[in-house]
C-alpha cells in the first residue's frame, strides 16, 4: 500500500491533532474544578426553596415571580412549598439575606461565564458608588 | 390485532399529543412543588384606582416640588438638567395643563400651578401602541409598566397625549445622588421609559402613594369605583375636571379648581 502524499498528510494530521489537544496539555496536572465557596447568610439557614433548588432553577423562579410580582393579579407575595411567605422582590427578599454580590452572586456567574443583567436597574446591596 | 393505516394514525397521533402535554407541563412546573402566590396581608385593592387633587390647596410650584421630591425619592428618579429630565410628576400652567386657552382668565388661575402626573387612563394609548407590551393596563386600572420587557422605541411617548413619560437618553445613574438612593426600588436603565405607577409597590404593603402622603391631604387617593370612597366624596362635592377629556382616554386623575 501506498499513501499518496504521505509526508504532507502525516505532518497535518500531527499539527491537527497537536492543536487539538492543545488544551489538555495545557491544563494536564492542575486541579479539578470546584465549585466556588459562597459566603452564606449568617443568620438564616434556610433559602426560598430548597438549596439543590435555588442552584439550579433560582433564574427561572426569578423570572416567575417577575412575572407574578408585576402581571396577573399584581399578587406581590410568594408562599413556599412549606407554607413560608416571602414577598417576591430581589431586593427587599433576596438581598436582605444575601448581602453581599461580591461574595455570593459573583462568583459563580464569573465561574459560569455568565452576566445577567440584573443589576442594569437593581441596587446591590452593597449600594452604588460612582 | 389488525394493523390497518388508520390504526397507526391514531396511535401516532395520541403519542404526539400525549408528549406534548407531558413536556408543556415539564416547563410550567418550575417553582417549588407545592408553592403558591397571594396578596399581602395588608395589600389595598380596587376596582379602578384614582386621584384627586385639590389645586386651590398645592397650586404653587413650592409646593408640587414637594410631591415631585417625594415621588422621585422613593423611586430613585433622577434629575437631569435641560431637556433630557426624567419626571414622574411635575408642574406646569393652567393653560398647557388643560389646553383651554382664555385670554381673560382670573388671575388665581392663571399663576396657578397645576400637578401633573401619569392619567392612568381607562383607554392609555400607550397600552395600544407598545410592540413589546411592557406597558400593561393592570385589572384595578393601573397603567403599568416592565421595564425588563422595555425596548426604547418611544411609541408610547409619542401616543401620550399628556407627556406623562420620559426616556432616558443616559444612564440615570449618573444623575442620581447614589448615597440616598430608595434600596426597596429599583432605578432604571439607559434606553427604557419610565413613568408614573401610582406607587403600585407601596399599596401592595397598605401604603398610600408618596405623593398622597407628602401633600397634607391636597392629593386624594383612592377606589372610583367605590360610592363610598374618599376620592368620591371628593367629587361629589367640588366641580373637577380632568386633562383632554375630549380625546377619550377617560383620564384617571382628576382636579379640583
Amino acid at each position: 500500500m501506498k499513501l499518496y502524499n504521505g509526508g504532507k498528510i502525516i505532518t497535518g494530521l500531527v499539527i491537527f491533532l497537536g492543536i487539538f489537544l492543545a488544551p489538555l496539555a495545557y491544563n494536564a496536572g492542575k486541579a479539578a474544578y470546584t465549585q466556588p465557596k459562597l459566603k452564606m447568610p449568617e443568620n438564616e439557614k434556610e433559602c426560598i426553596e430548597s438549596k439543590e433548588f435555588m442552584r439550579t432553577k433560582h433564574m427561572q423562579l426569578l423570572d416567575q415571580w417577575r412575572d407574578w410580582a408585576l402581571r396577573g393579579e399584581g399578587q406581590r407575595f410568594y408562599v413556599n412549598s412549606k407554607g413560608k411567605q416571602f414577598e417576591m422582590s430581589l431586593q427587599k427578599t433576596c438581598m436582605k439575606c444575601h448581602t453581599n454580590k461580591a461574595e455570593f452572586c459573583d462568583k459563580c456567574h464569573n465561574d459560569a461565564s455568565v452576566t445577567p443583567y440584573c443589576w442594569d436597574c437593581h441596587i446591590q446591596p452593597e449600594g452604588l458608588k460612582k | 390485532m389488525n394493523h390497518t393505516r388508520r390504526n397507526f394514525l391514531k396511535f401516532a397521533g395520541l403519542t404526539a399529543a400525549g408528549l406534548c402535554v407531558a413536556s408543556a407541563g415539564g416547563a410550567l412546573a418550575v417553582s417549588g412543588a407545592g408553592s403558591k402566590i397571594k396578596d399581602g396581608d395588608k395589600a389595598l385593592n380596587a376596582k379602578r384606582w384614582g386621584m384627586v387633587i385639590d389645586t386651590k390647596k398645592v397650586g404653587t410650584k413650592e409646593s408640587i416640588d414637594v410631591l415631585a421630591k417625594a415621588c422621585h425619592a422613593a423611586h430613585n428618579v433622577p434629575d437631569i438638567p435641560g431637556k433630557q429630565n426624567v419626571k414622574w410628576i411635575w408642574a406646569d400652567s393652567f393653560e398647557h395643563a388643560f389646553d383651554q386657552p382664555n385670554n381673560y382668565m382670573d388671575e388665581g388661575l392663571e399663576k396657578r400651578e397645576f400637578a401633573l402626573l401619569c392619567n392612568h387612563c381607562t383607554n392609555a394609548p400607550c397600552v395600544r401602541v407598545c410592540p413589546t407590551q411592557a406597558t400593561y393596563k393592570r385589572a384595578d386600572g393601573i397603567v403599568a409598566m416592565d421595564y425588563h420587557r422595555c425596548i426604547g422605541c418611544r411609541y408610547c411617548m409619542a401616543g401620550c397625549p399628556f407627556g406623562a413619560r420620559s426616556f432616558n437618553f443616559m444612564e440615570p445613574r449618573l444623575h442620581l445622588d447614589l448615597a440616598k438612593l430608595n434600596k426597596e426600588f429599583p432605578t432604571r436603565m439607559r434606553g427604557v421609559v419610565e413613568k408614573c405607577n401610582f406607587c403600585v409597590d407601596r399599596l401592595a404593603h397598605g401604603k398610600q402613594p408618596a405623593c398622597a402622603e407628602a401633600s397634607n391631604g391636597a392629593v386624594v387617593f383612592g377606589d372610583l369605583a367605590d360610592p363610598a370612597s374618599e376620592v368620591r366624596k371628593l367629587l361629589r362635592e367640588h366641580y373637577t375636571i380632568r386633562r383632554k377629556p375630549a380625546l377619550g382616554t377617560e383620564p384617571g386623575v382628576y382636579y379640583i379648581i
